[in-house]
């Protein structure tokens, strides 16, 4: 997001990342809680994905041949529904009943609320099966042009039901399933340790490229934040080799808001009036003081 | 005379899955590497594109067979009840019960017939677990034939289902005449004395232990319930009324599976005193069929005695009353 190009193309892609972040602290500042660190770091992804990449047909959520995308790291859901939201899946006002009795925009994603979600998530590990079947099963019905984008995070990556999917996947060669590791080095809380505010990070570095290496993935890296690489990189999984392909998407936790990046305590908190001003200034969005916030 | 026995459950299984999917091209088959043990291969041989592998990963296959379900294609999940629904519990909660997809979880080796495996193998609680899920149907056969048609009702049912499955051949309860009917209970004997209510494999010893206890001059009236879940209210409560005393049998644990839905029924509906034969609170440990069968009081001749027993009490406290 901080890239100075001129291509339009890419500027466009990163007003929508920034647009998706204004949208993640807006709306979790009126549930007064939610994750915000995981969503922040994922926002470049969805953008280049939701504006740019995915075959999709947002008047049509059901669209039979449409990519498919299953956020495995369910926490992260503010961040898809404000893309999605964006994109024109439902109206942005109803991003204000995140989390809310009643609401559509479940805590985790929920399937049988909201249409536009390819998969109910939120304990993790699973999207990477249901992606994997939802790929397979693409397959088997002849829809061969049909992509399925799973997101992980890396804390989520500790799960052990990620590497029985990663080996099962690599057995069936299947090129149309595309793994996104959003890597921002941190977990809820993980391990104490020498890393930033005592706490280690869920991997060792290379760690990840390594292990789903070894299980037979096609494995791409790339600058989660380099608007212009992201779409770049995610436009390459598509052209599959026979092998199913992770993209190591190497973020920050909390990108774009100056105070929350790369600390693992902004992982799911309530923001203050100062902090919720001080992050609207910093993605670009100033609030007056006394509107509170509002659309 | 007791009942003849039947074909093994788990071929019948292969034979029904494989023979719906000739005609139906949605179906297909997920092993987690026991096909060549619950007949799964008999799919595999008749269609080896439909038949999926998914190797000693269970958690994995659960989910995938949710993914399968969204794009139209309908999921058999096979493997061993054990490792079919406790070890993949929380992707079939998440994955296929709070989404309501179409995935069928059909494993064998129900219960305490595993062929010699002990504890990790016996399953007693699942009746339980999968009934309290909220959106699973649970369905117990009682034989070859109402495995059959369990099987084919499930292929058409929109929703995530349970059938419980055995491993060998059970005793058979049902002649051809016979038509399964989901959220059905189905009176297989007349009785006065004490109703009798079962499930699964376990309902035909059952009629056997009331042949038993008719040479006692006691008259068994005996209800099968095959489905767990939705259970057939209605029914076991006219059971109930039929004697005014209840005993359930299964082979399962006591707690939660049949006995707890009967008796939650009937608190309900038309209190009753309601006795519960089955595993009593302990897991299962290896032995031959019908070695556990003695063990855990599940033989036509260790029901027949328990129930003679309960008819005896309730005959004397009734006597006392007088």
């Amino acid at each position: 997001m901080t890239t100075t190009t001129q291509d339009p193309e890419v500027r466009r892609l990163e007003e929508s990342a920034r647009r998706i972040r204004v949208e993640i602290i807006r709306a979790v500042n009126e549930a007064k809680a939610g994750h915000l660190g995981g969503p922040l770091s994922a926002a470049d992804m969805l953008a280049a994905l939701y504006f740019r990449v995915m075959r999709i047909r947002p008047e049509e959520p059901g669209w039979p041949d449409r990519d498919r995308f299953v956020l495995s790291k369910g926490h992260s859901s503010i961040g898809l529904y404000a893309a999605l939201a964006l994109r024109g899946y439902f109206p942005l006002g109803e991003l204000a009943t995140f989390d809310q009795a009643g609401t559509r925009l479940q805590g985790h994603p929920d399937m049988t609320r909201l249409p536009g979600l390819d998969m109910s998530t939120g304990s993790l590990g699973m999207g990477i099966s249901a992606g994997l079947g939802i790929a397979l099963g693409a397959r088997l019905t002849g829809r061969s042009d049909v992509r399925t984008y799973v997101m992980l995070g890396d804390g989520e990556c500790q799960e052990g039901e990620v590497w029985e999917a990663a080996m099962v996947a690599a057995r069936y060669g299947l090129d149309t399933l595309i793994a996104i590791v959003d890597h921002n080095k941190l977990q809820q809380y993980g391990w104490a340790g020498d890393g930033p505010d005592g706490r280690l990070p869920p991997e060792a570095p290379g760690e990840l490229v390594a292990k789903w290496a070894a299980f037979g993935w096609r494995v791409l890296e790339v600058d989660g934040h380099d608007m212009a690489s992201v779409v770049d990189v995610l436009e390459r999984a598509r052209e599959g080799d026979g092998r199913p392909t992770v993209v190591i998407s190497h973020t920050v936790k909390g990108k774009g808001v100056s105070f929350m990046e790369g600390h693992y305590y902004w992982h799911t908190r309530a923001l203050t009036a100062d902090e919720f001003a001080t992050a609207m200034a910093d993605l670009g969005e100033p609030v007056a003081a006394t509107n509170g916030g509002a659309r | 005379m007791t009942l003849p026995l039947g074909r093994a459950m788990r071929e019948v299984f292969g034979e029904t899955v494989a023979e719906l999917a000739d005609t139906d091209p949605r179906i297909v088959m997920l092993d987690a590497d026991v096909g060549s043990s619950t007949r799964a291969d008999i799919f595999e041989h008749r269609h080896p594109d439909r038949y999926l592998q998914m190797g000693i990963a269970e958690q994995n296959m659960l989910g995938v067979a949710a993914g399968l379900a969204t794009v139209g294609l309908i999921p058999f999940v096979s493997t061993f009840v054990a490792f079919a629904v406790v070890r993949p519990l929380d992707q079939i909660r998440v994955l296929i019960a709070q989404t309501g997809l179409n995935v069928k979880i059909t494993p064998g080796y129900a219960g305490i017939f595993t062929g010699l495996t002990g504890k990790t193998h016996l399953i007693v609680d699942d009746v339980s677990i999968m009934r309290a899920m909220p959106g699973m149907v649970t369905v117990c056969p009682a034989d070859d034939i109402e495995a059959a048609q369990a099987l084919r009702w499930c292929a058409s049912y929109q929703g995530p289902a349970y059938i419980r499955l055995v491993r060998d051949a059970t005793q058979r309860l049902f002649d051809g005449s016979y038509a399964f009917e989901f959220g059905r209970a189905v009176v297989v004997r007349e009785g006065r004395d004490v109703t009798l209510i079962s499930t699964g494999t376990q309902t035909p010893r059952v009629v056997d232990a009331a042949e038993l206890l008719a040479a006692q001059g006691i008259e068994a009236h005996v209800l099968h319930v095959p489905t767990i879940k939705p259970l057939d209210v209605p029914a076991i409560v006219a059971a109930a009324d039929r004697t005014g005393c209840v005993v359930t049998v299964e082979e399962h644990t006591i707690i939660g599976g049949l006995g707890g839905a009967v008796a939650e029924a009937l608190s309900e509906h038309r209190p009753t005193l309601v006795k519960r034969l089955g595993m009593q609170d302990v897991f299962g440990e290896s032995a031959s069929n019908a070695a556990l069968l003695e063990l855990y009081g599940l033989s036509a001749a260790r029901v027949s005695e328990q129930v003679a027993a309960i008819c005896r009490t309730r005959g004397k406290e009734a006597a006392a009353q007088s």
